[in-house]
C-alpha cells in the first residue's frame, strides 16, 4: 500500500511538469492558456457558493437540533456490524441526486471528523470517485430528448453502489490498519 | 423542538452559511490553478492524444457505433474532458455525443444500448486528479490532502468497471428477453 501512496504524492507535481514542457514544446502560449482556464476556476466556485450555503445550513440545522444523530442511532448497529462507519451513509444517498449537496455533505464530514480522519478520508473518496447519476441522466436524456431511458438509471445507480463499496473497502485497506 | 435545541439551531443557521462562503472561497486558489492547468493541457492537444490512444479500447465498448462515425469522437473527447476534470468541457461534449448517438438509433426517443453504456460510464467518470476535494481537505488544515489521489483513482476505475459490467448484465438479460 506503501505505493498508493507514493504514487499520490508524486502524480500532481509530475503532471503540472508534464502539461508544462508539453505546451512548451508544442508551442502553446501556456501563460495566456493558463490564464483563460483559470477564469473558468472563479466562474466554478462562485457559482456553486448558493448551493454550499443551502446545504450546509441545512446540514448544520439537521445536526444541531439532534436529527442527525437520531437517524445514525437507528442505522448505526447495521453499519457498524459490517464495518462501515455509519457517518458516510447519508452522503452515499445524496451523492447521485446532487453534486453540490454532496460536495457539501463531503465538507461537513471533514470539518467535523477532520480531513485525516477515516471518516473524512472516506468521504473524500466516495465523493471523488462517482458522479451525479440524475444530473447526468437528466442533461444529457433531457437535451437530446430521450424519453424511455430504458435500464440507464437502474445501471446508473447500481454502478454509484459499486464506486461506493469500493471507496469504503480501498479506504479502509490504504488507511484503516 | 423536541431536543430543546431550539437556541442550537439558530446558531447553526448563520454559522453553516458562513462556512459555504469561506470554503468557495478557498476553493478558488486550487480551481483557477488547476482548470489553467488543464486549459494548456487541452491547446497542447493533449486531450486529442489520449483520445487516440484509448480508441480502440473505447470502440469495444460501443460495438454499434460505427469506428469512424462523429459519435465515437465525442464520447472520446467527453470522456478525455472529463478524465481531466473539465466537467464543464466534458457537458457540451456529452450532449454532442448523445444527438449523433440519437441519429445513429434513427432519432428515436428511446435510449439505445449505445446510450446507456455511455451514460453509464459517465455516470462514474474516471477523473485523474478530484481537485475540489484536495481543494476542501487543504481548507480544514489536512497534513496530507492529496493522500487520497491514489485511492480515489483505484475506487473510480472499481466503479467505472462495474458499470461496464453491470451495463452489459442488463444489455444481455434485455435480448434474451426480446
Amino acid at each position: 500500500m506503501q505505493i498508493v501512496s507514493l504514487i499520490s504524492l508524486w502524480f500532481i507535481p509530475a503532471l503540472i511538469g508534464f502539461i508544462l514542457l508539453y505546451g512548451t514544446y508544442k508551442r502553446v502560449p501556456t501563460y495566456e492558456s493558463f490564464v483563460e482556464g483559470g477564469k473558468d476556476g472563479i466562474k466554478i466556485a462562485i457559482s456553486i457558493i448558493p448551493f454550499l450555503v443551502g446545504m450546509l445550513v441545512a446540514i448544520s440545522i439537521f445536526r444541531a437540533s439532534g436529527a442527525l444523530e437520531f437517524f445514525l442511532d437507528m442505522i448505526r448497529p447495521l453499519f457498524t456490524a459490517i464495518g462501515i462507519p455509519p457517518d458516510v451513509v447519508p452522503l452515499a444517498i445524496i451523492r447521485p441526486i446532487s453534486g453540490n449537496a454532496a460536495l457539501g455533505m463531503t465538507s461537513d464530514l471533514i470539518a467535523e471528523h477532520g480531513p485525516d480522519s477515516l471518516i473524512g478520508r472516506m468521504a473524500s473518496v466516495i465523493q471523488g470517485s462517482t458522479d451525479t447519476t440524475f444530473y447526468v441522466l437528466t442533461v444529457y436524456f433531457g437535451a437530446v430528448g430521450i424519453k424511455k431511458m430504458g435500464d440507464a438509471l437502474k445501471v446508473g445507480l447500481l454502478a454509484d453502489l459499486a464506486g461506493f463499496i469500493a471507496a469504503i473497502v480501498i479506504v479502509l485497506i490504504v488507511f484503516g490498519g | 423542538m423536541f431536543n430543546g435545541t431550539i437556541s442550537e439551531v439558530n446558531e447553526a443557521v448563520f454559522k453553516g452559511a458562513k462556512e459555504a462562503v469561506t470554503l468557495c472561497i478557498g476553493l478558488i486558489s486550487i480551481l483557477v490553478f488547476w482548470l489553467g492547468m488543464m486549459k494548456i493541457a487541452e491547446h497542447a492537444g493533449l486531450l486529442d492524444k489520449l483520445a487516440k490512444l484509448f480508441r480502440p479500447l473505447i470502440t469495444r465498448l460501443f460495438p454499434e457505433v460505427p469506428k469512424d462515425h462523429p459519435a465515437m469522437g465525442y464520447i472520446l473527447s467527453n470522456m478525455m474532458a472529463n478524465l481531466f476534470g473539465l466537467g464543464n468541457a466534458a457537458t457540451p461534449l456529452g450532449i454532442k455525443a448523445m444527438e449523433e448517438l440519437k441519429t445513429l438509433n434513427g432519432g428515436s426517443t428511446e435510449a439505445s444500448r449505445s446510450m446507456i453504456t455511455f451514460l453509464a460510464i459517465n455516470t462514474s467518470s474516471i477523473t485523474l486528479i478530484p481537485t475540489t476535494i484536495i481543494a476542501i481537505r487543504m481548507n480544514y488544515g489536512s497534513a496530507s490532502p492529496t493522500d487520497i489521489v491514489g485511492p480515489t483513482l483505484v475506487a473510480t476505475i472499481c466503479s467505472t468497471i462495474s458499470a461496464i459490467l453491470i451495463d452489459r448484465y442488463f444489455y444481455y438479460r434485455r435480448t434474451r428477453k426480446g
